[in-house]
């Protein structure tokens, strides 16, 4: 039923016989896509975490998205079995990127995936103490990477934010490109192209919508702070430029 | 000119209030019935503009507060001047728009340039009479409120009482009086104790035309809650609750966002109400919770672009929708420019192009189509041509004829019907 759902949506405009050996093609390549989703969506509450102050209801919406992808992939097995493929520090970085949105130190442990809002009530309350402890004690079972992407999301210190942004953002670099060169080339190529033709185009808009964000961040920073600003300013072309990479291949 | 964010007809269609992304305020006035220039009837022509919010910054949180107008809604008329309320994320303003046609002249103490005139140089009075002038529109506002939302306000207004008005945030509904500034009652509030546990945000709200303790809400799971203020002050348990069981056929991981419903609008009888969501428009009868009576298809050759749509962020949009006068047709925006309207009775639709290169002035404008697949005929344009930079999020219908507004990024369109 879901492979039905998916195909209907990536595989446009396919004749029936083509169909049904697409969906023979489409299992694998449903996980395939189904990651690559939960990377985007990732990428999206990382950024959206940048802005000057968050839609909420994009980002509870997106939220519950990678909630649901993570669900399902929980139920397949495949969640686990991506645990163990990745090795070292790429494991830990993605771990840690869905940790601080999807567990609590509590679900942690019982093994079940709960979005983490305590972000979005720092973003919103001053006096969350309770919750700065509770990001805080997630962070005991992960190295020192998360301590400083915890950091990301408190925007009481904009200048400190600066900073980690930058180091957040190598996170995701890491995330993304610490798959080998082939798996990379290997997540895109068993999508149909038609999908592709599409976000060529729309990739365009999306750097020009992206662009919109880096306005965001320059009314956001105080004139002291222009030099970090413009630092935050290539850190996203950067980030654009290599998402375009990923999606043109 | 900025990126319009609003659009508003007042009561009697006669104003038409648009606000911007920097924060300004345009009203249009429509030219009355001219026999020697039969033409300039029905135009709208500017009447006043005015600044109505300007970007604060947030000290305690170290954030911008945008200047951006979300809502403008009209109170019905009272006396000559026009009041309107206008909104940004954070504070809500209510504007008196008042004309000058007259002004004193003929002071004793001070002379026409407004400089005092030296005591002993008095030798006689006089009384300043009234003398006509060019006409002045002024916009002065009388309220401000301010500091009762947290997140950001997304939906005003006004009670049919005509004294109250209550205004949406994601979690929170306020009610206001508008004489009074220093206190809200809140009578929403869906902010989990542990905020973690949020997944649900409230993307809109309205009070029942008629009915002055009824009002709804929407949320981004799809759903709609009618509240009754009689009931209890705070309204977090409905009286009625909307939702469309989901077809498991057509189940994605997108199926979340795009069932979120980004307008809530009542038909102006107050029997139906109308929702908007990402693909669709939906007719709901209040006397109905189970599913809407009418479902109409803005553009259904999005649904196998969701993922990409997903991508650029274009399927977060809020389009809005709004009823005609008699609430026989309804009208909503989407991509290209192109907005549709829908005719309940006939269960005709038409899809038409607001731009300056597809009509001139006066033209009739030209039906588009969308090919969906296969050859493209003539005049269609393929889903992949489409422009989803130029999206018409917002539009409006005059309240008694058929003109409407539609605002395509920075440029208002006024559409009406063809005139003899």
């Amino acid at each position: 039923m879901f492979v039905r759902g998916l195909k209907r949506k990536c595989f446009d405009g396919e004749e029936d016989i083509e169909g049904t050996l697409a969906g023979i093609k489409a299992i694998p390549s449903y996980n395939l896509q189904r990651q690559s989703l939960l990377d985007m969506s990732l990428v999206k509450l990382q950024l959206c975490h940048m802005l000057v102050e968050p839609n909420l209801c994009r980002s509870v919406l997106i939220a519950n998205t990678v909630r649901q992808i993570q669900e399902e992939m929980t139920q397949d097995g495949t969640w686990q079995m991506i645990n163990t493929q990745s090795t070292g520090q790429a494991s830990l970085d993605r771990l840690v990127s869905t940790d601080i949105l999807c567990r609590s130190s509590r679900e942690q442990a019982e093994g079940k995936h709960v979005p983490g809002y305590s972000t979005f009530s720092k973003d919103f309350e001053g006096d969350q103490a309770q919750d700065n402890s509770e990001t805080m004690s997630t962070a005991s079972s992960v190295q020192a990477p998360r301590n400083l992407q915890s950091n990301v999301w408190e925007m009481e210190n904009p200048q400190e934010n600066k900073g980690n942004f930058q180091k957040s953002l190598d996170q995701i670099f890491e995330t993304l490109e610490n798959k080998s060169p082939n798996s990379v080339e290997e997540l895109f190529s068993e999508v149909d192209n038609s999908y592709y033709d599409l976000d060529t185009m729309l990739t365009g808009m999306m750097s020009n919508t992206k662009m919109g964000h880096c306005d965001g961040l320059e009314t956001f920073s105080s004139p002291s702070t222009t030099t970090s600003n413009s630092n935050c300013k290539s850190d996203l072309n950067e980030l654009d430029h290599i998402v375009e990479i990923l999606v043109e291949s | 000119a900025d990126i319009i964010s609003t659009v508003e007809f007042n009561y009697s269609g006669d104003l038409l209030a648009t606000g911007d992304k920097g924060g300004r305020v345009v009203i249009f006035q429509r030219e009355q019935e001219n026999k020697s220039r039969p033409h300039s009837r029905g135009e709208y022509n500017v009447y006043s503009t005015f600044q109505s919010h300007e970007p604060e910054f947030d000290y305690l949180k170290s954030l911008e507060i945008e200047e951006k107008i979300n809502k403008i809604r009209w109170l019905p008329q009272q006396n000559a001047a026009h009041f309107l309320l206008s909104t940004n994320d954070k504070t809500i303003k209510l504007w008196k728009i008042s004309e000058r046609d007259k002004r004193p002249e003929g002071y004793n103490l001070k002379d026409e340039d407004g400089r005092l005139r030296d005591p002993f140089r008095i030798t006689a009075l006089r009384v300043p009479i009234l003398k006509p002038m060019d006409l002045m529109v002024e916009a002065s506002p009388r309220r401000i409120f301010a500091n009762a939302h947290t997140y950001h306000i997304n939906s005003i207004s006004v009670n049919s009482d005509h004294e109250t008005y209550l205004s949406a945030d994601d979690l929170r509904i306020n009610l206001w009086h508008l004489e009074i500034t220093d206190r809200s009652f809140n009578i929403v509030d869906i902010k989990p104790a542990n905020m973690e546990e949020l997944t649900e945000v409230i993307t809109a709200a309205e009070f029942h035309p008629h009915h002055c303790n009824v009002f709804v809400y929407s949320s981004s799971k799809g759903t709609i809650r009618l509240c009754d203020m009689r009931s209890s002050a705070l309204c977090d348990r409905h009286s009625k609750f909307f939702e469309e069981p989901e077809d498991p056929s057509s189940r994605s991981f997108f199926s979340e966002i795009i069932s979120s419903i980004s307008d809530v609008k009542f038909s102006h009888s107050g029997r139906y109400m109308m929702t908007r969501d990402y693909l669709s428009v939906k007719v709901w009868d209040l006397n109905m919770e189970n599913r809407p009576v009418e479902t109409y298809q803005v553009h259904e050759y999005l649904r196998s672009k969701l993922c990409s749509l997903y991508e650029n962020d274009c399927i977060f949009d809020k389009f809005e929708c709004c009823w005609n006068g008699s609430d026989s047709a309804i009208m909503t925006g989407s991509y290209n420019n192109f907005f549709r309207m829908f005719d309940r009775n006939t269960r005709r639709d038409i899809t038409l192009e607001a731009s300056r290169e597809s009509s001139k002035p006066r033209a009739i404008l030209k039906p588009r189509k969308v090919c969906t697949g296969g050859k493209r005929k003539k005049d269609e344009i393929s889903v992949d041509s489409l422009d989803f930079n130029k999206k018409i999020l917002h539009t409006a219908w005059h309240p008694m004829e058929n003109i409407i507004a539609v605002a395509a990024t920075n440029n208002l369109y006024i559409f009406q019907d063809k005139i003899n």
